[in-house]
């Protein structure tokens, strides 16, 4: 049984027809080509397929492509705007990235961070990030980062 | 990882959700998906349909009347974390759920389907317990009203026929003179509470115990109330003396041993958080 749905990633409006047990992460990677997002332990626990649905950031292997009808999603590629988003640039100068696997989904859930706290201490970061595993970093990049591109955002 | 196929609903109104489950034996009720999602991917679970109540107006809101909160059963964690109406009326629900899984988890995540999940590790279950909650329950036969002391039966199983949806979690507001606390520990790959402790305590002007409920997540199948633990305290000054007394004698009955604790170790857990979710409850009140 196809459901048609209906929604809007990365700012352009997107219909197709899909299985009930279709996941939002296959939906984005294997029908609408957006490899930017991965995915890691197919668990809801790594976060490397976190992207902002409506705004917020959640797991797209833990979500069915059915239950985001009507909503807007963005991606990695969604980000930048002709130059990078602050939050990409920041994990650039502050080499918030080894293997880079984790970091899609790292750079979405700090972007959603910043959003409801613009002025996260490190402890509010170090917590915030809590549901995106990274195993190259020891984090301490990642936390620069964040701090980086908070300072930049607030500018 | 997919799931096993299955039919989809996507009802607009409870009573149309209720007709569909009653007509599907095998359908499942899907709200946020973050505890049913994962175990159809992992073929735990393969029902036959799902009948998604994420849509349904009527779940999605949190309210205060008459010194009674009430809370849709879609109602994110999140949003109860950040609710100040739950941080006022019942800030212990707040806490718990601000502690849940992770950001992107508490995004998703429902109370309505955390209770109705009843994974005896998650934390609200032995919040809705300490605070009293009464679960407001539809089903093709009519509505009904459960207390939670009543909903959790054993291992995920509630009191929830098939064709019965949690609609709406009903709590009383804190009154004066009343403090809360809810305490974790957590395992530290999961988040999951090897022990959840969460209490509730009521001091008169004279800093007397008027009332108190002491309860654990984690340490046995079910969300379990130390009813006599919390009721030795009542008429106390609850010092810290009076609190280490408490609890010092407490044993939850059929703790549960695995692979990541023995049963004595949650025992010794359940004695340590709760006196440690007492004193802060005191604290607070």
């Amino acid at each position: 049984m196809g459901i048609s749905i209906e929604l809007e990633v990365n700012g352009a409006g997107v219909s197709k027809e899909v299985e009930p047990r279709l996941l939002l992460a296959h939906l984005l990677r294997e029908e609408l080509g957006l490899t930017g997002t991965k995915i890691g332990c197919d668990t809801s626990q790594c976060g490397s397929c976190t992207i902002l649905l409506d705004g917020q950031a959640v797991k797209s292997c833990t979500v069915l492509a059915v239950q985001a009808d009507g909503s807007e999603v963005t991606t990695i590629e969604g980000l930048a705007n002709g130059e990078y988003h602050p939050m990409q640039q920041a994990f650039w100068d502050n080499h918030g990235l080894q293997c880079g696997f984790c970091t899609p989904g790292m750079i979405i859930s700090c972007v959603d961070l910043l959003n409801s706290n613009p002025q996260p201490s490190e402890d509010e970061i170090r917590h915030g990030l809590e549901g995106n595993l990274c195993r190259c970093t020891g984090y301490h990049n990642i936390v620069r980062a964040v701090q980086a591109a908070a300072e930049t955002m607030n500018g | 990882m997919y799931p096993s196929k299955f039919d989809y609903h996507r009802p607009s109104s409870v009573q149309e959700a209720v007709q569909i489950l009653a007509d599907n034996p095998d359908a499942k009720v899907l709200a946020g998906g973050h505890s049913l999602i994962p175990v159809m991917k992992l073929r735990l679970a393969a029902p036959a349909a799902l009948v998604d109540i994420g849509r349904i107006d009527a779940l999605q809101s949190i309210s205060r009347s008459n010194g009674s909160l009430r809370i849709g059963a879609c109602v994110t964690y999140n949003e109860i974390a950040n609710s100040a109406d739950v941080q006022a009326a019942a800030p212990l629900l707040a806490e718990a759920a601000g502690q849940i899984g992770d950001r992107q988890v508490r995004y998703r995540g429902t109370i309505g389907g955390n209770l109705s999940h009843a994974d005896p590790a998650s934390d609200l279950p032995a919040a809705a317990l300490a605070l009293g909650a009464t679960l407001h329950v539809a089903g093709s036969g009519g509505s009904r009203s459960v207390s939670a002391s009543d909903f959790f039966v054993d291992l995920m199983m509630t009191a929830l026929q098939a064709d019965e949806i949690l609609t709406e979690v009903e709590i009383t507001a804190a009154g004066a003179g009343t403090g809360s606390a809810y305490v974790k520990f957590e395992h530290p790959a999961s988040g999951y509470a090897l022990c959840g402790a969460a209490a509730v305590v009521t001091r008169d002007a004279g800093g007397s115990c008027t009332g108190a409920s002491l309860c654990f997540n984690g340490v046995s199948a079910t969300a379990v109330s130390a009813a006599d633990a919390a009721s030795s305290l009542v008429g106390s000054d609850l010092s810290d003396g009076a609190i280490d007394s408490a609890v010092s004698g407490m044993s939850i009955p059929d703790a549960t041993g695995d692979m990541f604790a023995s049963a004595g170790y949650r025992q010794e857990l359940a004695r340590t958080l709760g006196a440690q979710a007492l004193r802060t409850a005191r604290d607070r009140a």
